[in-house]
């Protein structure tokens, strides 16, 4: 099991070479080398899976990467790097090499001609082993790496067409954000190791029970989460994700929806031990995750971009799976995620679809596209339908399943938040849809269905999001004696269950909000714009995303870059200015002599003088005050 | 006598001196050959170094000490002139005279920077800095095309001549404080206080605190910094390569020497002042470095930065500690190298060093490209390169010391970093060039490039064999 978990992280790496150093040149090579690496991955992890399935213990394996024996008091460094194979692990490995092999074939359509399509493929492969690299990891600092890596290779593929100025600026943006967010994750793993003197997760889901109630520990969890909050784009780290949306379209499905994004998700549910055992840090996870979910999904109501309308929608939907296993669910977080994965990726590729054959982006410019591309269009809806919770579809059974964790542990206010956010989500969802595949066609709009490439792989995945959620119904755990709470769970397995009440409610509201989105958008009976004018600043307010672009924008701008530019300008302008006063008639007769083309030299002297006589006086202020008693 | 012990110091002196001699002898259209005589040289002394270091262990009744913290050095001074050298074949290659002095130049501050790290007695302390300074202050002027590079050789050496004096005024008052220039006597000394035993003698702290700041200046440590950005700028590209990764690692030899085995602790004072130095060099550093747009500049400063993460390491003197700034100065070196390497393959040898001229380096040299990347990721932090696990060494040994502040700065500092490093990064990959050509990368800078990068992702992968050798020193040194 072991060797099969190592060989499916491998396999991208080793296309990733061969592209990088040998197939360059042939591009239709370097897609296959991708295309083998990814679907040899997907065997392997389906592999992984039947084995998990059949023994629920999983496997675990690790070597000493690092080792710094103890001496004396200091306990030493030990890092290992380890495979844990797991029910978890073994999921998440089928979600991720599914999604990338699927995007891989996508991609051979929608990445035609493009001149980097070898570089496109070299970074695709690198992303899937990071990123399967990352959910095999055994420890907190072999996870860490692989964040990093997955980090990396989301800014070089946001950047991907870094011609526009737009991508360049997305990219740098993606990366700068996540990094302040790793910022506390890595305080929190080296405060981790102080306290445990591990990394590893299964010695420490022995060693943190025995810690609870310590001091230490809800500072610890709230510093790792703050990884995840940036990796899922959760508030107040969400800006970099819809800016994001600058990366090819495939990409934006495999990472920026499907996989790297949830690997904050999925790193909460690895460690949810830690989190578990701090009760103040859950209940900020179940509110930060309500409220971005809330707040995403206002803003996805009033925009125009496609991919951006996807992209709010993304961040709205992973609000969801913290808030689930913030209210203590990790089941309803890890089945959303799953579930997510296939809808969100098929939705982002029918986008692309639909992109591709018009070159346009902005939903009030196409129109009647239903008739033109019958696959896309269908194919789309079902990943709506699938989004907005219908019945029997995927995120029906996911959605309630988180809906009805926050009400079974008594948060009935984030209950009625999660109702609130299904109505908007199956709003916006169809807004989209009434307006760009609906209506008449918009003049000029050149619409073609896209090639089999780009076909199959929308049909597979839409498939996918009508079954997918089946696994977590009564009916799969009376077929075969288990459902997806009982094969991934924190504490007891969960009994699937249909809760009629709940599931009639959110249904209900489902599909409130697309009877209102064919009201305004469909038969136009309510003028949007009627509304947006009635609602001026709200709708203001929302166009500009809050204004936390700005907010940050303007942090960076002032704080930071100008505190570096004051002390740039201490450096060289202050100092001088002194001497240009104290030394200007010296500087008169020695004008000529002078070697060197600023009076700068006396002012370093000055602050080298000046440097040494502070610290010996502050170094011995109480031998003077003992010498003058 | 044992000359073992100074063995190596021999024979890179007499490498000095012979390609001073070659310089005459060689015929006049031939000279640019003693560059190579020089790099084979060094590979040979570096060879030499590994193989057959000497087993003395002091020299003159132990006034020189050759033990495995300053082979360690030693080994690292070597490596870094031979690369120097390399680097520098094509920047003589443009000189019309003088080309032999350059390397002869180069060797003899090699010689100075060998003795820094052996030194155990005041005097061949300062007999080691001044020979390791003054080529250098040749070195940097020796552009004489460019009135920059004489504008920096006049500046260093007037600054280098008050950190001197500074430095000097501080081991006369340590001297008079317990009457020897051993390090051992000294030691002795002032561990018994004169004043009663909390406070330690007053003497002590200011010459403490002057020596500090002597050798604060050589690691152009803030607020001892500013003579490093225009220096850089204006030397010679790999002159400032060498100032860079060897007057600095040679400024932590002598300081580690220095802090855990000559001053005494006095209550925790001069760790208060080693922790001042490097949170300054950090967030200035770091801060400063935002905004500039020339490469040189921008690097001055990341290294002022740099120096304030390996002063964590001196913090207190801990096995840990001091193996962590072992293996960040291993990785500093490589890192810095490839990044010069890369600016001075440029058609004017490196001379302007905007960071604009870097622009769509990725369609006009991939390889380069690639390997500065590694590199910049490397500084930056950024796994798997080898920067990210010895930031990780340094910060959870600070950690450990229960200082957390201080880690939790050192890590917020790097990540304002990241910004800098991330613009040079995306001028590399993701900005136009107007001119597309591509560059011709001289074959030894291809060869310091591949190896820089190479030992950059090696040691973060396999950090394994350098950490186990960098402790086996710290704990063969510090009990």
């Amino acid at each position: 099991m072991v060797n099969a978990a190592i060989a499916l992280v491998l396999a991208p790496l080793a296309a990733f070479i061969l592209i990088a150093f040998m197939t360059r040149r042939t591009e239709a090579l370097s897609a296959m080398v991708g295309i083998v690496a990814a679907a040899a991955s997907l065997v392997l992890s389906i592999g992984l899976l039947v084995g998990v399935l059949a023994d629920p213990a999983g496997a675990h394996e690790s070597i000493k990467w690092l080792s710094i024996p103890a001496i004396g008091h200091f306990r030493g460094l030990e890092i290992s790097m380890g495979v844990l194979v797991d029910p978890l692990s073994a999921t998440m490995c089928v979600i991720v090499s599914l999604v990338a092999f699927l995007v891989m074939i996508y991609s051979l359509g929608y990445m035609k001609g493009d001149p980097g399509f070898s570089r496109y493929y070299a970074y695709l492969s690198l992303f899937a082993f990071s990123m399967l690299g990352l959910v095999v990891a055994d420890n907190y600092f072999q996870t860490f790496s692989f964040w990093e890596l997955v980090g990396l290779c989301s800014y070089l593929l946001i950047g991907f067409w870094f011609e526009k100025k737009s991508a360049a600026d997305a990219s740098r943006k993606a990366f700068i954000t996540n990094r302040w967010a790793d910022f506390g994750f890595m305080v929190g793993v080296l405060l981790l190791f102080q306290l445990f003197g591990s990394f590893d997760f299964t010695e420490l889901s022995t060693v943190i029970p025995l810690a609870k109630g310590g001091a230490m520990l809800p500072l610890i969890a709230a510093l790792i989460f703050i990884g995840p909050l940036g990796k899922s784009a959760q508030f107040p780290f969400h800006v970099w994700l819809p800016d994001a949306m600058e990366g090819p379209t495939p990409v934006s499905a495999l990472i920026h929806a499907a996989t790297m994004v949830a690997a904050g998700v999925y790193l909460i549910a690895r460690g949810f031990i830690l989190f578990a055992s701090v009760p103040a840090v859950m209940e900020g996870m179940a509110y930060i995750g309500g409220f971005t979910a809330l707040f995403a999904a206002s803003i996805a109501l009033v925009q125009k971009d496609i991919k951006r309308i996807l992209a709010y929608s993304t961040l709205s939907q992973l609000g969801y799976m913290f808030m689930a296993l913030g209210v203590g669910s990790m089941s309803a977080g890890m089945f959303h995620l799953t579930t997510h994965a296939f809808f969100k990726a098929l939705l982002f590729l029918g986008a692309g679809s639909v992109i591709h054959a018009t070159g346009e982006q902005d939903i009030f410019k196409m129109g009647g596209l239903g008739k033109k591309m019958r696959i896309t269009a269908w194919a789309f809806t079902i990943g709506a339908l699938a989004l907005s919770g219908i019945f029997p579809l995927a995120g029906f059974w996911s959605k309630d399943e988180i809906l009805l964790a926050s009400l079974r542990s008594g948060h009935v206010g984030l209950y009625v938040l999660g109702l609130g956010v299904a109505f908007m989500t199956a709003f916006y969802m169809f807004r989209l849809i009434f307006t760009a595949f609906g209506g008449a066609s918009t003049e000029g709009l050149r619409a073609h269905e896209s090639g089999p490439a780009m076909a199959i792989p929308l049909l597979v995945l839409a498939a996918l999001s009508v079954v997918a959620g089946l696994i977590g119904s009564p009916w799969f755990e009376r077929a075969f004696g288990f459902s997806f709470g009982s094969f991934i769970f924190f504490g007891e397995g969960e009994k699937s269950r249909l809760d009629l009440t709940t599931a009639a409610i959110s249904s209900l509201v489902a599909v409130g909000g697309i009877g209102l989105a064919w009201i305004m958008y469909g038969k136009k009976l309510i003028k949007a714009e009627r509304v947006a004018a009635a609602f001026g600043p709200a709708y203001r307010l929302l166009d500009h995303k809050f204004y936390i672009d700005e907010i940050y924008g303007w942090i960076f701008a002032r704080v930071m870059l100008a505190g570096g530019r004051a002390f740039d300008w201490i450096d060289h302008k202050v100092i001088d200015g002194l001497f240009d006063g104290l030394g200007a008639a010296t500087r008169a007769t020695g004008r000529k002599l002078r070697l060197t083309q600023s009076g700068r030299l006396q002012g370093y002297a000055l602050v080298i003088f000046g440097a040494v006589a502070i610290a010996a006086l502050a170094l011995s202020t109480d031998l003077l005050g003992g010498l003058l008693k | 006598m044992d000359f073992s012990a100074i063995r190596l110091e021999l024979v890179a002196a007499l490498i000095a001196l012979s390609l001073l001699a070659v310089g005459l002898i060689a015929p006049r259209g031939k000279r640019e050959m003693t560059g190579y005589i020089a790099a084979i040289a060094f590979l040979g002394l570096l060879a030499l170094a590994f193989l057959a270091p000497g087993h003395g262990s002091s020299f003159l009744g132990g006034r020189f000490l050759n033990d495995p913290l300053a082979l360690f050095f030693k080994r690292v001074f070597i490596t870094a002139a031979f690369l120097v050298a390399l680097m520098s074949l094509r920047f003589t290659a443009g000189l019309e005279e003088s080309r032999s002095e350059f390397f002869a130049l180069l060797a003899f501050s090699l010689v100075g920077m060998m003795v820094l790290s052996s030194a155990n007695d005041f005097l061949s302390l300062y007999i080691g800095l001044e020979l390791m300074t003054i080529p250098l202050v040749v070195l940097t002027a020796y552009d004489r095309a460019s009135g920059k590079s004489t504008e920096a050789g006049t500046k260093y050496v007037l600054l280098s001549a008050i950190s001197s004096a500074v430095l000097l005024f501080g081991l006369s008052l340590l001297f008079g404080a317990s009457g020897s220039l051993a390090y051992g006597d000294v030691a002795a000394a002032l561990a018994k206080p004169a004043f009663g035993p909390a406070s330690g003698d007053p003497l002590a702290v200011i010459g403490g605190v002057m020596a500090l700041a002597g050798f604060a200046f050589k690691i152009a440590a803030v607020p001892f910094h500013m003579w490093s950005p225009d220096i850089y700028e204006g030397a010679p590209t790999p002159v400032a390569a060498f100032l860079a990764v060897g007057s600095k690692t040679a400024g932590f030899a002598a300081l580690a020497r220095l802090l855990f085995f000559v001053l005494p602790s006095n209550g925790g004072g001069l760790s208060l002042v080693v922790i001042s130095l490097s949170v300054l060099s950090m967030v200035v550093g770091n801060l400063i470095a935002l905004p500039q747009t020339n490469m040189k500049r921008l690097l001055a400063y990341s290294s002022i930065a740099h120096a304030g993460y390996m002063l964590l390491g001196l913090v207190a003197a801990s096995r840990a500690g001091l193996s962590a700034l072992l293996y960040y100065i291993v990785l500093y070196l490589f890192a810095n190298v490839g990044i010069f390497a890369a600016i001075s393959s440029f058609g004017d040898g490196g001379r302007s060093g905007e960071i604009a001229s870097l622009r769509g380096l990725w369609k006009r040299s991939p390889f380069m490209a690639a390997s500065l990347l590694v590199c910049l990721l490397s500084l930056a932090g950024i796994p798997p390169a080898a920067g990210f696990l010895g930031k990780f060494y340094l910060l959870a040994e600070v950690a450990r010391q229960g200082k957390l502040w201080l880690a939790a700065l050192a890590l917020l500092m790097s990540l304002v970093s990241i910004s800098y490093y991330i613009s040079v990064i995306r001028v590399i990959i993701m900005e136009k060039a107007e001119d597309e050509s591509r560059i011709r990368v001289p074959i030894a800078q291809k060869a310091i490039l591949a190896l820089s990068a190479l030992a950059t992702v090696g040691l973060g992968v396999f950090p394994g064999p350098l950490t186990a050798w960098t402790q086996a020193i710290a704990a063969a040194v510090l009990r």
